[in-house]
């Protein structure tokens, strides 16, 4: 029977891409969310496979909270335009004018305003009835319970106590107007997962994520990288090169380096097998309250 | 899984790791039976648990925990704060692990009653299920109610799991027992594979490593079980079936079918019928990202392209000619109520099936099964997480196979109109043939709404047609001359200057029911509609002379209760099959090559009525006639006064 048995990749392949077809002749106006991380980038690809030879059907869209690292920003435009997406890049506009950011703000303020409601408002904006995210569900514990279409109210608000049922592979895909459902076709993925398939697809992923000398500051026990010289200069006078990579991508004075000599997939997968601690450990919001990616969820955050 | 890379390249750790299966497999039990502990050991023995997860765990294990000082596996895996704080798993939690063999998944599940539809939801998706046993209580009501469970959402695969061995001196006895027990109970469900497996969750004897203080045990540990047992044969490979799920038109020069295979096996070059079309063509190309396939098999995604242009949206099925699934409109199921709002048998719920979204309706609760004791019940309607057996008509036909046959084209879900919450979920069962499955005609919710008020009175009509409103009935089989009946007496009450209209099949079937088929389904809805005219025109005074065969003895009853009993006549033409045959020798001599099906009488039952007005000979319809005239004289109805 082997003849006719899938690798456990194969087998999330054709799951991602059964769930990506369904949405796409469901909904009226689907998007997908692209964050630049290798989560995104897989869940593009798998995108771009679902509809092979056509094209993608729907727009993607990244929510720039204007922190990510520049080389995301520089990685996003070229990869989209060399492929031809149809990119829309969303921020939010008033806490830009503002100055609101996470040495200023901290890192509660700056996530809910310059991420969480500028997804919300880049969602009614466009009036999206569905969004794909690449959230797994082995990435954290209130994530493990969602489901692969997660239903939104009015208000974008997720209500992990009253969750549709979700059976076989039968996706309930039914809103009324104003609500909205967000779809995680690699729920079922791990992040070794995730890093086999880059591996098997040659899928390119941004630098940050190989192990180079870096300038970093020590804060609060986090590795944080000098992006940029919104960085108060009394920290940046404190970076020192170390030789680090990110295991994941998000807002620079957020998001926290190992030390790792991991400068190729293979490397960061050995390293990856060996580690001690979680993904998540480099993110500093996770940390910032009781049960918080909960509560950021149920905010509306992906 | 450290000690699986050292001292192996990372190039060929990788390259062997890519071609690892998975395994999805669901843990039913609470907390007292140690299944999270049971969870917290696989993934910990594993290395599936990050130091930093582990010592916020000991953190919260003190804080929080119900297991002393000792590490609370559970905290683990209860991921939401409620279910935190209330020490229970609420919803489906879904872990995941890998060894050096194999990739799972574990659908973590809620053991108490109430959290019925959370076990069913994880069932769905596994292979496999691992039933927790306390060895000190052995085999009690909830293992019952899992295993019913498990065996009702069609997995083949369970493992016994009989824990804290440690409390009973890991006694082969008292294993040996609860096994006997287990067997005696499960020969009634159908489960082909069961495991007995003697541990210990908390030692950690038997989960990973085989036991030493169970030296009696030969079996394998649960690890060692789950990672050798053989799943991939489960799938069925035989009945080729695609629902197409998204038409690719990206050029004029392409057009592709895209789908996941829900079943079968299927090759380049291969005939396939299109389902309902029951258009014909050859597949041209299985295409994918990676290039052309020879052949596709489940549960790939691909897109199919065809020799021909045929016109195939989602919703349509691709089969092979000669393996054809049900095409019903009309089936049973058995149903699981996943809603906090209970049943209202008069909705109109959507059904999703397949890629196929349409409209569905209840007729009939056969029975409700009791969850713990597997006793069957008459209920009126379903609360949450209630199972139990029903009929179920939808507007269009579905493609499907029974669900022990075939669980991807047997399941489907019922969502609810107004709220949109998936509110059941069903797994068709096919023992009765459509025809024989009762219909519902009536329609329990016409009390809700609000009638108009014509300015003009029954009574005032009644009165200038010197007539009463009502219904005669006409039923017989095909050719027992019913309408040479209806004809004479619509004639003679109209020249007697009655108001009144003859209804028949041939003058309803070509316009208000005409989507309708001869399909006992249909045929319900078409009496339905008839019953609904008829009750329209009796309330405006007319009377209603009704030919229609209704071989079903229910339906006529419902037909009467819409009409309303005391304006019902029913009159039977009581005519042998031979009468009918000379008659119409042509429409029994097709039935008879099977060229025409459902036909009354002879392929599907007409149930002779026992409360007619009238038991006539059609051989005598002239004094037919003159005995219905007079009735009506006598009765008032015509004419009144």
């Amino acid at each position: 029977m082997k003849e006719y048995s899938l690798t456990n990749l194969q087998e999330l392949e054709a799951e991602a891409i059964h769930i990506i077809r369904e949405v796409a002749a469901e909904f009226q106006n689907p998007v997908m969310l692209y964050s630049i991380g290798k989560d995104s980038s897989v869940m593009v690809r798998l995108a771009e496979k679902a509809f092979y030879p056509g094209k993608v059907p729907f727009p993607l869209m990244h929510i720039d909270s204007k922190w990510k690292f520049r080389e995301m920003i520089e990685f996003r435009d070229n990869y989209a335009r060399e492929k031809g997406w149809d990119l829309i890049v969303h921020y939010n506009e008033e806490g830009f004018r503002s100055g609101v950011g996470p040495f200023t703000h901290g890192s509660k303020v700056h996530t809910d305003i310059m991420k969480t409601q500028a997804l919300l408002h880049g969602l009614s904006k466009y009036g999206f009835d569905a969004a794909f995210g690449g959230a797994r569900r082995d990435e954290e514990k209130s994530r493990a319970k969602e489901r692969i279409f997660s239903f939104r109210d009015r208000f974008h608000q997720w209500d992990p106590k009253n969750q549709r049922p979700e059976l076989w592979d039968i996706y309930n895909a039914k809103v009324h107007k104003g609500e909205s459902i967000r779809v995680f076709p690699l729920s079922n993925w791990t992040e070794l997962d995730i890093w086999q398939y880059i591996r098997l697809e040659n899928i390119p992923i941004v630098p940050l994520y190989y192990a180079k000398e870096r300038p970093i500051v020590e804060m609060d026990g986090n590795l944080i990288m000098v992006d940029d010289d919104r960085m108060p200069e009394e920290l940046r006078k404190k970076a020192k090169m170390r030789k680090v990579r990110f295991r994941t991508l998000g807002c620079y004075p957020l998001t926290g380096a190992v030390d790792s000599e991991a400068d190729t997939i293979e490397k960061i997968v050995e390293e990856m097998m060996t580690v001690t601690k979680s993904e998540r450990t480099t993110r500093v919001i996770d940390f910032d309250q009781e049960a918080s990616m909960e509560q950021k969820k149920r905010e509306g955050y992906f | 899984m450290t000690e699986n890379i050292q001292g192996l390249d990372i190039q060929a750790f990788l390259d062997q790791d890519q071609n690892k299966d998975l395994l999805r497999f669901l843990t039913a039990g609470s907390v007292d039976d140690g299944k999270s502990t049971l969870i917290g050991r696989l993934l910990f023995d594993s290395k599936k648990i990050y130091e930093d997860q582990l010592s916020a765990l000991e953190r919260d294990s003190k804080r929080e925990g119900h297991a002393g000082d000792d590490i609370d596996y559970a905290l683990l895996t209860d991921g939401l704060k409620a279910e935190r704080e209330q020490g229970i798993t609420i919803d489906v939690a879904y872990r995941y692990f890998s060894t050096s063999r194999r990739k799972f998944i574990i659908a973590d599940t809620p053991g108490h009653e109430q959290y019925t539809r959370n076990m069913v939801t994880g069932a769905s998706t596994a292979n496999l299920a691992i039933i927790l046993v306390d060895a000190t209580k052995g085999i009690i009501t909830q293992t019952r109610r899992h295993t019913y469970l498990v065996s009702l959402l069609g997995i083949r695969h369970v493992v016994l799991a009989v824990n804290k061995m440690d409390l009973v001196g890991y006694d082969e006895e008292v294993f040996n027992r609860i096994c006997d027990d287990y067997r005696n109970f499960v020969t009634q469900l159908e489960i082909p594979d069961i495991e007995f497996i003697p541990l210990s969750a908390l030692r950690g004897e038997n989960v990973v490593e085989p036991s030493t203080l169970m030296p009696w045990f030969h079996g394998k540990s649960v690890l060692e079980h789950l990672e050798s047992v053989h799943v991939s044969s489960d799938r069925n490979f035989s009945d080729f079936r695609y629902p197409v799920q998204y038409v690719l038109r990206p050029d004029r020069d392409f057009r592709g079918f895209s789908a996941r295979i829900a079943s079968g096996i299927v090759r380049k070059g291969d005939r396939i019928t299109v389902l309902p079309s029951m258009k014909s063509s050859v597949i041209t190309n299985l295409v994918t990202y990676e290039g052309e396939r020879e052949y596709a098999f489940p549960p790939q995604s691909v897109t199919i392209t065809l020799a021909d242009e045929i016109d195939i949206s989602r919703g349509d099925m691709l089969v092979h000619p000669d393996n054809m699934p049900k095409v019903e409109r009309h089936f049973e199921a058995m149903l699981v109520w996943m809603d906090e709002k209970s049943m209202e048998l008069s909705t109109q719920f959507y059904i999703k099936h397949t890629s196929s979204t349409t409209k569905a309706r209840i007729d009939e609760i056969r029975y409700k099964v009791d969850v713990n004791t597997l006793e069957k019940s008459k209920i009126e309607k379903f609360q949450l997480n209630d199972i139990g057996r029903v009929v179920i008509t939808t507007s269009k036909p579905l493609y499907f196979d029974p669900y022990r046959r075939n669980r991807q084209t047997g399941s489907f879900i019922l969502i609810d109109p107004v709220t949109h919450n998936t509110c059941a979920v069903g797994m068709i069962i096919d023992k009765l043939e459509a025809r024989q499955l009762p219909s519902r005609i009536t329609d329990s919710d016409k009390v809700n709404i609000a009638h108009g008020r014509s300015l003009i009175s029954l009574q005032e009509r009644e009165s200038r047609y010197n007539q009463t409103g009502c219904s005669i009935w006409i039923t017989g089989l095909h050719g027992s001359g019913k309408n040479e009946l209806a004809f004479i007496l619509e004639r003679r009450l109209f020249s007697a200057g009655a108001v009144v209209v003859g209804l028949d099949g041939s003058s309803l079937r070509t316009g208000l029911t005409r989507e309708l088929d001869f399909s006992p389904a249909d045929r319900a809805e078409y009496l339905r509609r008839v019953a609904h005219l008829c009750k329209l025109l009796n309330d405006q005074g007319i009377i209603t002379i009704c030919s229609f065969i209704s071989p079903n003895a229910n339906e006529r009853d419902q037909v009467a209760e819409i009409i309303g009993r005391e304006r019902f006549h029913l009159v039977f033409m009581n005519a042998s099959i031979d009468y009918c045959r000379s008659n119409k020798p042509e429409l029994y001599e097709k039935a008879d090559r099977g060229e025409t099906v459902n036909l009354p009488g002879i392929d599907i039952p007409f149930d002779e009525p026992l409360d007619t007005t009238f038991v006539f000979d059609p051989a005598h319809n002239e004094g037919n006639l003159e005995t219905l005239v007079g009735y009506l004289a006598e009765k008032h109805i015509f004419p009144s006064h």
